[in-house]
């Protein structure tokens, strides 16, 4: 039933990029510079009473958890209100769909797009943290790879409750009753270990946990403790795939 | 017999038999069948809601039909959407540009859509926008450009992959007389180079401008098919009388005049009458001292033409 080529899907990906090269400028606060924010308020402010977690300075625990939540948001903005304003108001999608591309080429294309804002934005963020001496291991340059899985799976859950919501006024619900929770409580701040034993089994279900724990391991030196997490994104990733390329086509195709 | 039936569906760029589309409980298309020629503009005339973008959308496989047949170039629009849509040009209704870029950018992507890139994508788009006459706002980002100029840069981009189908939905809504004007002139331009259309407009005069025939559709229904004069003539004649009759008489004044035309028609306060000799009818009416506004002859056009049929007028 599924009509998907990954060509197609590439040539979606493109026009993307081709747009974000002209609108990169107004990505940067909402992706960039709100985790800076955070890592200076929390990491320089929080962290001079605070000076070590799990025997890191508290401004390398942070910066490396806020990484993966800027390539969490970095997938996460472009696949709900960038995505939603496309097909509806820009109605650029009913185009795409008539020319030889399938409604699950286009959906591909913005998960795989969404995905490549992950590696963007976690992997520039990562860059600056570095400067803070948060990055202690060569293994890092692994990490691009995991906000890629982790992209594809934060771009796959918000394109598929995209292409099921009737308003744009639900998405304030998707990122009170998703995002922000998973920001909270993934060990970015704090670690999960302090919580009830239930928080924490409630937190594994959830993406991000397992990207920030990858990110830690691995910008730190620990290869064997990322193996696990990031096998846990792959296996979301391929799970969770499917049901964006469904549901848009639902959309788009009567 | 046997040839000529195989040479007929080989020619034929859309064949639609026994066509159905529902939504839910809500029939838009209900019972279908038509045929597009080779090189022919083809038209669907009705009202808005009459199942017009429906059956396009089918065509563009964007929509799946719920029963019956419906081939283009041949193939099923169910199971080869991708092998149709590589040589199908698409206007849709209203505007779907890439509003985030420019125009030359929008016919490049869109090209890249198609499987043509570089040089060749390059080449076609610098000649598209001769064609639209778009090439001094190239650089110039979508919202920028009037109405007039967004229909164009659509048709232009429609034309990105050299369609064998052109398939326009409401070519010309909401552009002012000049505007409209100038789609009109491409459109006969294509068609003269033996570009298949298929338009659906809920304007007569452009169904009369542009079609070689066109099938009036009501309510999910083709009502009549047909070249548009030669339904003008079967249906209504050569010309009709409007009378303007004086308030809330119109159905007294059909009952006294009716008998005198070949056919009779009451929209609100006014009586058409379809005739062969307009000015003689013209004549009599004002001989027989009735309460009336005005009387005037215009040639028939097909709005009587579906007036006459359906019993409702294409626009409200």
């Amino acid at each position: 039933m599924m009509d998907v080529s990954v060509v197609g899907a590439l040539r979606f990906w493109y026009r993307n990029l081709l747009v974000f090269r002209k609108v990169f400028a107004f990505t940067v606060p909402e992706n960039f510079l709100e985790p800076v924010l955070y890592l200076l308020a929390l990491g320089f402010g929080l962290g001079a009473y605070l000076r070590e977690v799990q025997g890191l300075p508290y401004v390398a625990f942070v910066a490396t958890g806020l990484a993966a939540s800027a390539a969490m948001f970095g997938a996460t903005f472009e696949c709900t209100y960038n995505a939603y304003v496309q097909f509806t108001y820009n109605r650029s999608y009913d185009a795409v769909v008539t020319t030889p591309l399938s409604a699950e080429d286009v959906a591909l294309g913005e998960v795989l797009w969404g995905a490549t804002r992950s590696v963007l934005f976690g992997t520039a963020y990562l860059t600056v943290v570095a400067l803070f001496g948060a990055v202690r291991s060569p293994w890092a340059v692994a990490l691009p790879g995991v906000f890629f899985v982790g992209g594809v799976v934060f771009s796959a859950v918000a394109l598929s409750f995209t292409a099921v919501t009737p308003s744009i006024d639900l998405f304030p619900y998707y990122f009170a009753l998703w995002i922000t929770p998973m920001f909270m409580f993934s060990g970015i701040f704090f670690p999960l270990e302090g919580l009830p034993g239930w928080v924490q089994t409630v937190a594994w279900f959830t993406p991000l946990v397992h990207m920030v724990r990858a990110t830690r391991a691995l910008a730190l030196g620990d290869p064997s403790a990322a193996l696990g997490e990031a096998l846990w994104l792959v296996g979301a990733a391929a799970l969770l795939l499917p049901a964006p390329l469904l549901l848009l086509r639902r959309r788009l195709v009567q | 017999m046997w040839r000529v039936l195989r040479i007929f569906r080989h020619v034929a760029v859309v064949v639609a038999r026994d066509l159905v589309k529902r939504f839910g409980a809500v029939t838009a298309v209900d019972g279908v069948s038509f045929t597009v020629r080779p090189g022919e503009c083809y038209g669907f005339l009705g009202p808005n809601g009459a199942g017009k973008t429906t059956l396009m959308r089918m065509i563009c496989c964007t929509a799946r039909p719920t029963a019956g047949v419906l081939q283009v170039f041949g193939l099923d629009v169910r199971r080869q959407a991708r092998d149709i849509k590589r040589r199908l040009g698409v206007v849709h209704q209203g505007v779907t540009l890439d509003e985030a870029l420019t125009v030359r950018e929008n016919l490049l992507v869109y090209a890249r859509y198609f499987g043509i890139q570089g040089q060749q994508a390059r080449r076609r788009t610098e000649e598209l926008l001769v064609f639209a006459e778009l090439e001094a706002r190239a650089e110039e980002r979508v919202p920028k450009l009037s109405g007039g100029m967004q229909r164009r840069l659509m048709i232009a981009r429609a034309l990105l992959a050299d369609p064998e189908l052109l398939v326009l939905d409401e070519p010309t809504t909401g552009l002012d007389p000049q505007a409209r004007h100038a789609v009109w002139d491409r459109l006969r331009h294509l068609r003269r180079r033996g570009v298949t259309q298929i338009i659906t407009t809920h304007y007569m005069e452009e169904a009369e401008q542009l079609c070689d025939r066109v099938a009036v559709v009501d309510r999910g229904r083709i009502v009549v098919e047909g070249a548009p004069r030669e339904l003008v003539q079967r249906y209504v004649g050569r010309e009709v009388v409007e009378v303007q009759a004086a308030d809330g008489v119109a159905r007294i004044v059909a009952e006294r005049i009716g008998a005198l035309a070949e056919g009779c028609e009451v929209v609100g306060d006014r009586v058409l009458l379809h005739t062969r000799d307009g000015e003689e009818l013209v004549h009599r009416v004002r001989s027989l001292g009735l309460p009336l506004e005005s009387v005037s002859l215009r040639r028939a056009t097909l709005e009587d033409v579906f007036l006459r049929l359906t019993g409702r007028r294409l626009r409200e």
